[in-house]
């Protein structure tokens, strides 16, 4: 089962995530780093747009794993 | 949308753009054979880094990586290699080994590379290469002159004064960053060189360099003379296209079928356009729909100020602070034209930034 790993240590917080996929992205009130809302993505279609949220973040603070 | 069909894709350029093209292949379905060439030796780094996080030693060559190594796309990458030569009616591309590279579509995402100033002790900052060197040229502290306050300069400033430098930068235009953000933020942005004790010189072009064997000084048009122990470049970029000029140029040779350009060489300088578009130019190749694009979208970190633009701003379009205090460096300032918001800029309010900047994707942009 794949699932979104997030290191908010990381997150400069850009929130090209957020824009990718709302559902399963947000930003935190106090420093706009990542929050996961769903970390397994649902369906076919989530786990695709996980998979661009990934690529494109720009501190490359997601990943998935297996 | 005559589209030849597609068995083979050559992609010219292995940054950002070229790997960000692949993936997109991929995950639209393509199932051929990939060739990536890429002029410099490195697999696909991430270049953001390298003017602050790189210079000041947080990251690593090795976290610089934009693809992890069990990461298998089933693409051919030829590092090391340049394209010199390209044909559109056939999409062969020729190469400095001698070999010729020839596929069904062709991605062109060569890139930019920095202008230069020719002088010794002149440092530019593109590849990891200048970082590797321009970190080594930072380890003893000195008097740092950054030439051009750019996003590029304005890192690089914040990185040296950071380890210890004494950093004077110096700006031609008046107000600096006033073709992206308009003059008013413009101006409040760049001030955040004087809170942390750097210099900022605007209005004043450089009107030469002294010392032979190493950097002595940058000599400014108004008579000035900076000492200097060493000087970064941060003057722009020239996109990557000399190897297309018996061809006709990047726009006649993307204007043939199966031939796309991607990334920095279309003159964007944005990281988010050479990760998303490639998307968009790959679609086309293959003849599918593209995803949609949204508006462009930078980002900078500068003395620890986290700052973000999206959005189409023209000149002539009105601003205004919604929400924070510029005099706190933490706000959000909205574009407007006719009403409506056509850009963003925020500065160390991240969240808020985003909530606005979903709105900004809902506005109609012309292409």
């Amino acid at each position: 089962m794949t699932e979104i790993v997030a290191d908010a240590g990381r997150c400069v917080g850009a929130g090209q995530c957020v824009l990718t996929d709302p559902d399963a992205f947000d930003q935190s009130d106090e420093d706009g780093t990542v929050v996961l809302l769903q970390a397994v993505p649902a369906d076919d279609e989530a786990l695709k747009r996980a998979q661009i949220a990934v690529e494109i973040c720009p501190s490359r603070a997601l990943s998935l794993t297996d | 949308m005559a589209v030849v069909c597609v068995e083979k894709v050559a992609i010219v350029g292995a940054s950002l753009a070229g790997l960000a093209a692949v993936r997109a292949l991929r995950r639209q379905s393509f199932a051929g054979e990939i060739v990536v060439v890429g002029a410099e030796p490195h697999r696909p780094y991430d270049r953001p880094p390298l003017s602050k996080d790189f210079l000041t030693g947080a990251v690593t060559t090795a976290g610089l990586a934009l693809s992890p190594d069990d990461e298998d796309l089933g693409a051919d990458w030829r590092l090391g290699v340049t394209a010199t030569g390209f044909d559109p009616r056939t999409r062969s591309v020729r190469l400095d080994t001698g070999e010729v590279l020839r596929a069904d579509g062709v991605v062109i995402a060569t890139g930019a590379r920095a202008r230069p100033i020719e002088h010794v002790g002149v440092h530019t900052l593109r590849t990891l290469d200048d970082a590797i060197v321009l970190r080594e040229a930072l380890r003893q502290t000195g008097r740092l002159v950054v030439i051009g306050a750019g996003f590029i300069g304005a890192e690089v400033a914040s990185s040296a004064r950071k380890l210890g430098w004494d950093v004077t930068v110096v700006e031609s235009l008046s107000t600096p960053l006033s073709g992206q953000l308009g003059t008013e933020m413009g101006e409040i942005v760049s001030r955040l060189h004087g809170d942390h004790g750097v210099r900022l010189l605007t209005g004043v072009p450089v009107s030469g360099l002294t010392g032979t064997d190493r950097i002595e000084a940058v000599q400014l048009a108004d008579g000035a003379r900076i000492e200097a122990d060493l000087v970064v470049a941060g003057i722009g970029a020239i996109p990557n296209v000399e190897w297309l000029a018996e061809a006709g140029g990047l726009a006649a040779v993307t204007s043939v079928p199966g031939v796309v350009a991607t990334g920095d060489v279309t003159g964007s300088q944005h990281w988010t356009f050479a990760v998303e578009h490639p998307a968009t130019a790959v679609a086309s190749l293959l003849g599918a729909d593209p995803p949609v694009a949204r508006a462009p979208y930078f980002w900078s970190d500068q003395y620890g100020v986290m700052i973000q633009f999206a959005g189409h701003r023209q000149p002539g379009d009105t601003v205004r602070i919604v929400e924070g205090d510029p005099e706190q460096r933490r706000f959000l300032a909205v574009y407007e034209r006719d009403g409506q918001p056509s850009a963003v800029l925020g500065l160390n309010q991240p969240k808020l930034f985003t909530r606005w900047r979903r709105q900004l994707r809902s506005v109609p942009q012309e292409a």
